[in-house]
């Protein structure tokens, strides 16, 4: 939480403001029991009647005050929370912008969305509550023992003596619960990942006869969770009862001390009285605060794991001064590229070399994890290389400006994105400024032109969240219009045909071939027809180059490549 | 469905956390029947019934003696104040009874040691029978889930589930273990400060409860107010949770496109929303404490002032007074505490209801009393004239008739949709049949348990599902009594066994939450090696080697033969070449199986299993080639699908 802190700040006036206000609001409760005493004093023990009145409009006026105080305080804690909350959301999700996929990976996109989402708005509760109440506390602490010492100072020993006790207590109980406290968090998540497990496996749980086994985990998982948590509430239920207590054998303290006092004249009765108000309303700041360091642990767990988040920085950098021209516009080369994702013991590539020119396709074909897709995210530098370079437009990926190096490269993913909005927006994501005519144009080229046209609304009609509303094809011809309408030198398809019927798909082969003609257009395949014309084919296995070559030439020279081309066309084609 | 339902596990909204308590004006989700649900979730606390009865006595008794405090304390004050009467006169005696004052003393200690004791007690208590009934609550609905035939887990998201495990538990046990005492000791506050403070003066607690309607005024008022800006706040919170997962799950198209800076804008658009309604929201809820504050001080000064013109009269004491003051303070916080409370059982009762819907889905069928159990099962399986339907309307599988022979081969093949995973659905009685019947060696499979009949059955799917353990773990799922020799051997038979020996720990590498650090390929390498160990007598392959690439799926095919070898199978192949050595293949379309022999008689039939064959091998998967086919007039397949033709 502490390294959160600077996110506050800016707030320091304001925060400044917000003590002071609170400090006279507490000031004004504090000063009831004082005016209350005068009037017993004064008023009451003296029989003055409009005394009695007069200082009563007087409370009126302090209370009056009072309120405003508190009023403007809240109003003040009330923004200052939600624009620290504010300010540290967009910064997080500003910094997620930054990472690479590699930082993705390494947090999951599941954790990011809920440190981006949730862990924030624990966060900002803390700081509302800390603005309204925790401040409170010692503030009416120490207003309560000015009070105290400036009604009796001699009496305020008393006071003095009961703080350190009371804080040892709170230390005590929480001393040992947040310990417990921490350990509930896990046994929650152990509960929840089992629960989890269940349900996305009961087909399997059940088919393997399972069940039996899976409820003992859970009962398992269960009673430690409710063991934990009665520890936890049964050394908890301690703590207020305690509080009490000790308060309230310190107002007897000062009943049986006060009363001595009293009764030699060194105090008066309504000064007693007020004396015992200051520290009952000692004890409710207090038993306030108490259930308030409930939510301190969670929220720091999760000022934890969002300051994690913060800390990292992407090791994907722009360089000192970054290029951002090509000095050969399309060329896309690997001079013996190796890279290993983190912590991987083996890497995921090793020693690719080859090039891709403009007009010429460059297919690259392999098995299940034999690194296509991590081959061409090296282009746009979604990872950086362990060793050897890739060279965009001539000049190593590392040199470039980041923006203007993916500005080079139309990317069609190999699972379909699409983000809320219109379809029209959808296809701009790959250019702005592109025109009506030049999206139309794209969608015309993706095949997509037919769909779009058929929606009620057409080009303005609305993709829902994730693209829901459309089917896997649509989706797919989207991605492409989409890499299109950037008018790129370099096109990476990224298995990218493959929710595509088998007309779309040749259609769209056609009319891509004319798009395309002059870019460098770079195919991750999986199935070998759709690849046979390319001027170059990579064959990849576990890594490596298997072999470089056009179809006929593999099929002569390539073991790997006839193996994939045998499981796919069958004996006959490879005799 | 799966991969649908896995993301929309990612994509679900994140769930709200633990509420410190429910802030005023905060909407609160009504129950519909309250009065039956909290019945209800009472029957949960029979087996704690006296406990519950002495924690309460305890509560009751805790408050009262916290609340006679200020009462006998009074005696004090009027004690120093008579005997700073008698100085004044100049009386002869001593003025001060110590004793006296020391007597009330002892006895004020007393009941606050009492008092705080019980409130201990109540609460140390309270814990236990809360966290074993939550405990006992979960286990039930746990044992539910697992009565609940596989429909009621197809129809809903996991989420939904799980976020009724999570926050509604979480609920019910906050509720438990101190909304209810705080209410009790609420209510008891406020009757037994009202009765004290009458017997003291009725008049001056007639001037305090002129101020109760305000304070009902204001927190309506309050709560009123704040509801809109509670909406708001919910959904600008709605549209930006919504848009950080759009490109956060999007990360790599949102760098490749440079659609950083166009994300942001948006993002600050529904951020800045966000801060408007939000701020306001916790403003105008958080006005009720300083202004219930206020009327609390309101009282106080008509308490002090009208007090202290009845002491100049003589009406009553100052000690009176003083324990007006004490009360006047405890007097107006449990309104608002019993107002706060109010919406926290509501919000309770809501949770219980949401968990008792759950407890009251329909079950499966309850196993025959009688099963019928086959020793030596050879693996004849036959569907009789089978109907089924997923949804009353729909109609999938009509009139379905199939004789498999023991140790024969049946491939499936048919566009997604067609009813081919279905099959698998009844065969292993996920769901029931409609009309009809299937039978395994001639006995109905409704006469047998579901674990014997599963028993039966080795399943690969396309699924593939792993637990948060070893690799050996995994592996031996359906065996778990299987050795470290048996485990190898069957992984060395899905070729697993070398990739799983380079992982860092090798077979007890463990598979973290997300599977994440397996491949899709080798995690369904990992699946078919389970499936071997487990040694059926009947083999399911559901698209068992989609993820795999088709050199690698060569490999294991030899496998998967001698797997299937003597033992009855089900394939459902998404690839023609893996299946052509089938006995029989069922090519289905909308639930009919509509052409049935094997690959040599179906090709010469030269029907849509030859269309589909022909498209295939120029590339198509089967549900391209299924299309074209349909598309060239070949077969009937009419255009119910979506696809994306």
């Amino acid at each position: 939480m502490r390294k959160l802190f600077p996110y506050l700040r800016p707030y320091r006036l304001r925060i400044v403001l917000i003590v002071t206000f609170i400090f006279l609001q507490v000031l004004g409760n504090l000063y009831l029991p004082t005016l209350m005493s005068e009037i017993v004093d004064n008023g009451v023990l003296k029989g003055n009647l409009p005394y009695i009145v007069r200082m009563g409009g007087f409370m009126l006026g302090v209370s009056i005050v009072a309120v405003g105080f508190s009023i403007t305080a809240s109003y003040l804690s009330s923004q200052t929370a939600a624009s620290f909350g504010k300010h540290l959301r967009r910064d997080l999700f500003a910094h997620v912008q930054t990472f690479s996929l590699e930082e993705i990976d390494r947090f999951s996109t599941a954790s990011l969305i809920t440190r981006t989402t949730n862990d924030i708005t624990q966060v900002q509760q803390l700081v509302n509550m800390m603005l309204r109440m925790m401040i409170m506390a010692p503030l009416n602490c120490i207003g309560g023992v000015l009070m105290a010492v400036y009604t009796d100072a001699k009496l305020s020993l008393v006071v003095w003596l009961m703080l350190p006790v009371l804080a040892g207590v709170i230390v005590l109980v929480f001393g040992r619960a947040s310990r417990l406290f921490r350990l509930m968090q896990g046994k929650i998540d152990v509960l929840n990942r089992v629960l989890r497990e269940n349900l996305t496996g009961i087909r399997v749980i059940r088919s393997f006869n399972q069940v039996a086994r899976e409820a003992e985990r859970f009962d398992r998982a269960n009673a430690d969770l409710t063991d934990t948590t009665t520890r936890v509430q049964k050394i908890m239920a301690a703590l207020s009862p305690a509080l009490m207590l000790i308060i309230n054998l310190a107002v007897i303290s000062i009943l049986w001390f006060g009363g001595i006092r009293v009764a030699n004249g060194k105090m008066e009765i309504g000064s007693l009285m007020a004396f015992i108000q200051y520290v009952t309303q000692l004890l409710f700041a207090i038993m306030m605060v108490s259930m308030m360091f409930f939510m301190i642990p969670r929220a720091n767990a999760s000022a934890n794991r969002i300051w994690e988040v913060l800390s990292s920085e992407t090791r994907i950098q722009n360089p000192k001064s970054p290029r951002s021209e090509p000095q050969a516009a399309g060329l896309v080369e690997f001079r013996g590229v190796t890279f290993r994702y983190p912590g991987a013991e083996a890497p995921a590539l090793s020693d690719i070399s080859f090039v891709a020119r403009p007009g010429e396709v460059t297919a690259i074909i392999g098995g299940t994890g034999s690194g296509k897709s991590t081959l061409v995210s090296l282009i746009p530098r979604f990872y950086d290389v362990e060793a050897g370079s890739v060279l965009v437009g001539g000049i190593d990926v590392r040199e470039w400006d980041q923006e203007a190096l993916r500005g080079q490269i139309g990317y069609v993913p190999q699972k379909s994105v699409l983000f809320s909005g219109t379809i029209a927006d959808n296809i701009r994501v790959g250019r702005e400024d592109a025109s009506d005519e030049e999206v139309r144009e794209a969608a015309r080229i993706a095949q997509a032109l037919e769909f779009i046209e058929q929606m009620p609304d057409g080009f303005d009609a609305v993709v829902e969240q994730g693209g829901r509303n459309l089917s896997g094809g649509q989706k797919q011809r989207l991605c492409i219009a989409r890499a299109l309408v950037r008018r790129a030198p370099i096109y990476i398809f990224d298995d990218s045909f493959s929710a595509l019927d088998f007309r779309t798909d040749a259609r769209l082969r056609q009319a891509l071939r004319e798009a395309v003609r002059d870019a460098t257009v770079i195919i991750v395949a999986q199935r070998v027809n759709t690849i046979r014309d390319a001027n170059q084919i990579v064959v990849l296995d576990e890594g490596r180059v298997a072999g470089m070559g056009t179809h006929e030439e593999l099929l002569a020279s390539c073991q790997v490549y006839r193996e994939i081309v045998r499981s796919q066309l069958g004996e006959e084609v490879t005799a | 469905m799966s991969q649908d339902r896995r993301e929309m596990q990612a994509m679900r909204p994140p769930m709200p956390m633990r509420h410190g308590g429910i802030r005023p004006g905060m909407p609160v989700q009504k129950p519909k029947d309250f009065g039956g649900t909290a019945r209800r979730l009472m029957r949960y606390f029979r087996p704690h019934a006296w406990r519950i009865a002495l924690v309460f006595i305890m509560t009751v008794l805790g408050t009262l003696f916290s609340i006679l405090g200020p009462d006998v304390m009074k005696g004090i004050t009027n004690d120093l104040v008579a005997g700073l009467r008698h100085e004044w006169m100049h009386l002869p005696g001593p003025a001060f009874r110590w004793g006296d004052i020391l007597r009330i003393l002892e006895e004020l200690t007393g009941l606050y040691v009492l008092s705080s004791l019980f409130s201990y007690l109540q609460q140390y208590m309270m814990a236990g029978v809360a966290q074993k009934t939550v405990y006992a609550l979960r286990r039930e609905v746990y044992a539910k889930l697992e009565r609940l035939p596989l429909s009621f887990f197809d129809g809903r998201p996991i989420g939904d589930v799980m976020s009724r495990f999570v926050n509604d538990f979480d609920n019910i046990g906050n509720t438990l273990q101190q909304a209810l005492l705080q209410f009790v000791s609420s209510i008891v506050t406020f009757v037994g400060v009202i009765a004290v403070m009458i017997s003291i003066s009725p008049l001056m607690t007639l001037v305090m409860f002129l101020t109760l309607p305000l304070s009902f005024y204001v927190t309506r008022f309050v709560t009123k107010r704040s509801q809109g800006f509670f909406v708001g706040q919910q959904r600008s919170l709605g549209l930006l949770n919504g848009h950080i997962e759009e490109i956060y799950t999007g990360h790599a198209i949102v760098r490749a496109f440079n659609m950083e800076r166009r994300a942001l804008e948006t993002f600050d658009r529904h951020n800045e929303a966000l801060y408007e309604s939000g701020w306001r929201a916790q403003f105008v809820s958080g006005l009720i404490f300083p202004l219930n504050n206020f009327i609390g001080n309101l009282g106080y000064v008509l308490v002090s002032v009208i007090g202290g013109l009845f002491v100049a009269r003589g009406t009553i004491s100052i000690g009176d007074i003083q324990a007006f003051i004490l009360y006047a303070r405890q007097f107006s916080q449990p309104i608002t505490q019993l107002s706060s409370i109010s919406n926290v059982i509501q919000s309770t009762i809501a949770s219980a209801e949401r968990i008792f819907e759950l407890l009251d889905e329909p079950e499966e069928a309850p196993d025959p009393e009688h099963p019928v159990r086959l020793r030596e099962p050879r693996g004849a399986v036959a569907f009789h004239h089978v109907s089924f339907r997923y949804k009353e309307d729909q109609p999938l599988i009509e009139d379905l008739n199939l004789e498999v022979e023991a140790g024969q081969t049946v491939a499936i093949v048919g566009p997604t949709g067609a009813g081919k995973t279905t099959l698998v659905n009844l065969l292993m009685r996920f769901y029931d049949v409609r009309e009809g019947a299937i039978t395994i060696d001639g006995v109905d499979i409704r006469d047998m348990t579901r674990a014997d009949l599963r028993s039966l059955f080795g399943m690969v799917l396309q699924d593939t599902w792993l637990f948060h353990g070893s690799i050996r773990d995994n592996i031996a799922y359906g065996n778990p009594s299987a050795s470290d020799e048996e485990i190898r051997r069957a992984a060395r038979a899905a070729r697993a066994d070398h990739f799983i020996r380079t992982l860092p720990d090798g077979y007890d590498t463990v598979i973290n939450e997300e599977a994440s650090n397996l491949s899709q390929g080798q995690k369904q390498l990992i699946t078919i090696a389970r499936a071997i160990l487990a040694d059926p007598a009947i083999l399911l392959l559901d698209e068992a080697t989609s993820s795999v690439d088709t050199r690698t799926e060569l490999l294991i095919q030899d496998a998967m033969q001698r797997l299937m070898e003597g033992r009855t199978s089900f394939v459902i192949a998404h690839r023609l070449s893996t299946i052509q050595n089938a006995d029989q293949i069922l090519v289905m379309n909308h639930g009919r199986v509509i052409e049935q022999g094997t690959h040599r008689e179906l090709l010469e039939k030269g029907g849509f299993y030859a269309e589909l064959h022909r498209s295939q091998f120029a590339g198509a998967s089967v549900d391209e080639a299924l299309r074209e086919a349909s598309q060239s007039g070949a077969a009937p397949i009419s255009g119910s699908r979506s696809g994306s033709g």
